[in-house]
């Protein structure tokens, strides 16, 4: 079990190196706003998962509540980006299209 | 050295890597709205930093820490944001 623990983080944080190596990666800001988004769904879903498979084999009981970083970050990112795209949108108004 | 220990280091090593880039994209711009996305990534890139500590050290002090970098990471992401959009945070 401690293997997958292992394998679940791995995972997790190749997935939030990704997502930060798409802001490099990408030219126009419209392109970078995509890839951290796979950082803050998958990348601490697995993280998160690795951390309660971790508790609860040591303690022996459901560490559900470490769902609730997950469940946070999952539903704040996209209010963030709704507050953030329009003003971006609203900044570069009238500039030619990217 | 077991599994767990090797694969924390590498996804820790990979954490403090993405944070970097953050810090260089937060650094080179090119608009600010650029600055706050790269601000977002990093917060959640320290978060999950702050999980595999916890994680290496099986104490569950790490857990409330996690929440609270969340949780400001949010509120500062957005603040940032309306002040973008509006030039005022509370109107």
């Amino acid at each position: 079990m401690t293997y997958l623990v292992g394998v679940l983080v791995l995972v997790g944080a190749l997935l939030a190196f990704g997502g930060a190596l798409g802001l490099v990666r990408l030219t126009t800001f419209y392109e970078r706003v995509h890839p951290p988004t796979m950082a803050t769904t998958l990348g601490v879903a697995l993280v998160v998962a690795a951390s309660i498979l971790h508790f609860g084999l040591l303690e022996s009981r459901l560490a559900l509540h470490h769902v609730l970083i997950s469940v946070f970050v999952a539903l704040t990112t996209p209010i963030t980006y709704l507050v953030l795209m329009p003003a971006a949108l609203r900044r570069h108004r009238g500039d030619p299209a990217p | 050295m077991t599994f767990l220990s090797i694969t924390l280091t590498a996804a820790q090593l990979l954490l403090a890597a993405g944070a970097l880039i953050c810090v260089w994209r937060m650094w080179r711009g090119p608009h600010a709205e650029d600055r706050v996305l790269a601000l977002d990534t990093l917060y959640v890139n320290g978060m999950l930093l702050v999980l595999t500590f916890g994680l290496r050290s099986s104490s569950t002090l790490y857990f409330e820490a996690a929440l609270v970098i969340a949780m400001l990471g949010f509120v500062s992401t957005v603040g940032l944001a309306k002040f973008l959009l509006r030039g005022e945070v509370i109107e």
